[in-house]
């Protein structure tokens, strides 16, 4: 779309930094080129900074120390982005929703914490709600989808995957009982708890099957794995993406899960 | 502390719940119905939303000035011609009631449902003294039957199904003809009243818990649906309110305001069938009430938390919202928390009240999914307190050396972008080799996982060593 970005002042306003998210980066890079095809087929200019964790999993182990630092590390690499996109609802809230409460009172932290916040997207909500473009990709047949809990609950990411998902042609959204129930990964929680994990999970692949769709979308890695995991072990053939690899007509793809080709 | 403390038992007791067919099958009836209940009793109430505002602003203010109104309703329940007694811990408090039961030289008392006299063991004292206490509450009378505590807030024999329930009245009910029909909830019912009819008329001291305590009138408020604790506290020669400090709201009109979010979302209906109001004893020419009205007050550590990092734990009403939507609760119930309390709320308010070091299992047992802040009437930030909860643990390196020492590897590497890169480059390509065919059913370490799920096998290199090959050919 050249025509949103007609000079070289609107393509600086359109640099974005993809924060790729650890579980993106180590086990499935095919989310973030996902990611990184929606930015820039809506005009974005894209950078992929060298990065590492934004200290989600030790922000909720208690240690906050560790959290801090990654937190410190994640606002030097970002801050000078004018977008900073993930594809991940529960990265996106650890920076947007609680990068600021670990600076609390922080005279120079904080104010950066905030300002990285306020410029900070997940995915699904930057392209609908900012961007406000509609993917054009094709996926033909029927799918169901997961509500992540953090990206439900502390960014309220409810509508528009699926206003984007709308927009797929071939593709038809059936939902499932308690899409907004979680599906018991919860980060540490499912090795931690391994057997209320599963008892959780086993409800989520139950309602999943009811819906008779073919494939699971959402749009966290973590969630999907879990699921993906749960599904493969009892034989399931319903095949588990991101949402982005789907909106980015990359669903031809291996499906989480599945051997490369 | 007299009620023991089992939650460091916390998994062993979730793997005996999750194998526990019955309970499972008493787990699965209850998931669903309060959750619609709550949705249709919120969806008829526009200010809803605005009146948990109100109701966490008041009792915020409440916490900020809880000595002023208890001295307030002190006062009021003494111009009334009640007392009131402070109990610093649970053996107070139990023995102040025994203190009473003695004056009055009571075999038998009565009590409707509280949770307080849960949190002090107050049966079990009172068994221990002679004294014997009859569970008044179809619930509690249940559970009491079979020797158990409540699995939860307002529903306390949720982890029975109705076919136990039978068997236990055919059990005790010998009097009762042991062809009786007892198919329906509402004969169970029946015959747990008729039971109880001579309890109510024989008892010398009434015993009830509290939801509200009003300063301005020295009134204490319990919502039942039974009207057993009508009975319970009319009937008796004195009436003995257990509750505890936090209880106390200044106006009845602020009652009004909690009383209006309590059944909505709990038990996820208007108003209980029962909301009772009792000022201070019989009054010359009232046709009938106690003869002396006492009111006991327990702190058991609360006090320890105003101004700390739990005081936000202070607000809640007791609803049971948070339990009704847990998915952690939905898989193991109540008694798995193992204290008085479970649920979100009981996970952060067990390690408050009996220590980190015997409670802190609970706020770990947490996905962090937030549903429980979501429907919270007080809005209580329950899964910040239970992550506050969390670095106290971590600060006393009371968590597992497991897990401290994997996620503190982790964070070694990840903050260090360099060794990072090489190091996830490296052992993705390894992970990626072992899953050719997609999916990994075992890896060393990750027991918890592969148990009961296959691990999706990584593609093999990393995005950001993707990413930079392709710009580099670009």
């Amino acid at each position: 779309m050249p025509d949103r970005v007609p000079d070289a002042v609107n393509q600086e306003q359109m640099r974005v930094g993809l924060f790729a998210t650890c579980l993106v980066d180590l086990i499935r890079p095919r989310v973030g080129f996902a990611a990184a095809k929606l930015l820039e087929d809506a005009g974005c200019i894209v950078e992929v900074p060298s990065q590492t964790c934004c200290g989600q999993p030790a922000f909720n182990a208690g240690d906050r120390n560790t959290a801090r630092a990654l937190a410190k590390q994640a606002i030097e690499t970002f801050e000078t982005y004018r977008y900073v996109v993930l594809p991940s609802g529960s990265c996106a809230g650890q920076v947007v929703v609680h990068y600021s409460e670990l600076f609390a009172g922080d005279a120079i932290w904080e104010p950066r914490a905030r300002a990285l916040a306020a410029k900070t997207f997940e995915l699904t909500v930057f392209l609908h709600d900012v961007l406000r473009v509609a993917p054009a990709a094709r996926y033909d047949g029927a799918v169901t989808y997961h509500d992540s809990c953090s990206g439900l609950r502390e960014l309220g990411i409810r509508q528009q995957p699926r206003k984007l998902l709308a927009a797929v042609e071939g593709l038809s959204l059936i939902e499932m009982k308690d899409a907004d129930v979680c599906c018991g990964f919860g980060g540490t929680f499912c090795v931690k708890y391994p057997d209320v994990s599963n008892k959780i999970v086993t409800k989520k692949t139950a309602n999943i099957a009811a819906t008779g769709a073919g494939t699971l979308l959402a749009g966290d890695l973590g969630c999907l794995m879990n699921m993906a995991g749960k599904l493969s072990r009892e034989g399931s053939p319903v095949k588990v993406r991101h949402v982005a690899e789907v909106l980015a007509g990359m669903g031809e793809e291996p499906a989480i899960g599945e051997p490369e080709r | 502390m007299t009620q023991p403390v089992n939650s460091p038992q916390f998994n062993a007791r979730a793997k005996r719940a999750l194998e526990d067919v019955s309970l499972q099958k008493a787990l699965s009836r209850f998931e669903t119905g309060f959750i619609e209940r709550r949705r249709a009793a919120v969806a008829r109430l526009p200010e809803y939303d605005a009146l948990r505002d109100s109701a966490r602003d008041l009792k915020d203010h409440i916490l900020g000035h809880l000595d002023l109104y208890l001295e307030a309703y002190e006062k009021n329940v003494t111009a009334s011609g009640g007392h009131v007694h402070f109990a610093a811990t649970a053996e107070e408090a139990n023995e102040i009631i025994l203190g009473i039961c003695r004056r009055l030289d009571a075999k038998t008392v009565a009590k409707g449902k509280s949770m307080i006299s849960e949190e002090t063991g107050l049966n079990e004292y009172l068994e221990a003294n002679g004294i014997h206490p009859v569970e008044t509450d179809l619930g509690e009378y249940i559970i009491q039957l079979r020797g158990e505590t409540p699995s939860h807030l307002i529903s306390p024999a949720l982890h029975v199904t109705r076919e136990q329930v039978e068997a236990d009245f055919r059990r005790v009910h010998t009097d009762l003809p042991p062809g009786r029909n007892l198919d329906e909830p509402a004969s169970l019912l029946a015959e747990a009243r008729a039971m109880l009819r001579d309890t109510f008329l024989k008892v010398d001291v009434g015993i009830t818990g509290a939801n509200f305590l009003v300063a301005e009138t020295g009134s204490s408020i319990i919502v039942t649906n039974e009207g057993n604790g009508d009975l319970t506290q009319t009937l008796a020669k004195a009436h003995v309110v257990i509750s505890s400090i936090e209880k106390v709201v200044p106006t009845l009109e602020d009652a009004t305001l909690f009383l209006r979010l309590l059944a909505r979302s709990g038990s996820g209906t208007e108003l209980t069938a029962y909301t009772t109001f009792s000022t201070g004893p019989r009054r010359p020419g009232d046709p009938d009430g106690p003869e002396e009205y006492h009111v006991v007050l327990l702190d058991n550590g609360r006090s320890g938390m105003l101004g700390g990092s739990f005081q936000e734990m202070l607000r809640c009403i007791r609803c049971s919202a948070c339990l009704n939507h847990c998915p952690v609760f939905h898989a193991v119930g109540g008694h798995t928390y193992g204290w008085v309390y479970s649920g979100p709320m009981g996970a952060v308010l067990t390690p408050s009240l009996v220590g980190v070091e015997k409670g802190g299992k609970l706020p770990n047992a947490s996905t962090f999914c937030g549903r429980c802040e979501e429907v919270c009437p007080v809005r209580i930030p329950l899964p910040k307190l239970m992550r506050n909860w969390r670095e106290r643990e971590f600060e006393r390196h009371l968590q597992p050396a497991t897990a401290r020492y994997g996620l503190g590897l982790w964070a070694a590497f990840a903050r260090r972008p360099a060794l990072y890169r090489f190091a996830s480059s490296m052992a993705m390509r390894v992970l990626g080799w072992f899953g050719g065919k997609g999916r990994l059913p075992a890896l060393p370490f990750t027991g918890g996982w592969t148990r009961h799920r296959d691990f999706p096998a990584p593609q093999g290199k990393t995005f950001q060593a993707l990413w930079n090959k392709r710009k580099a050919a670009r």
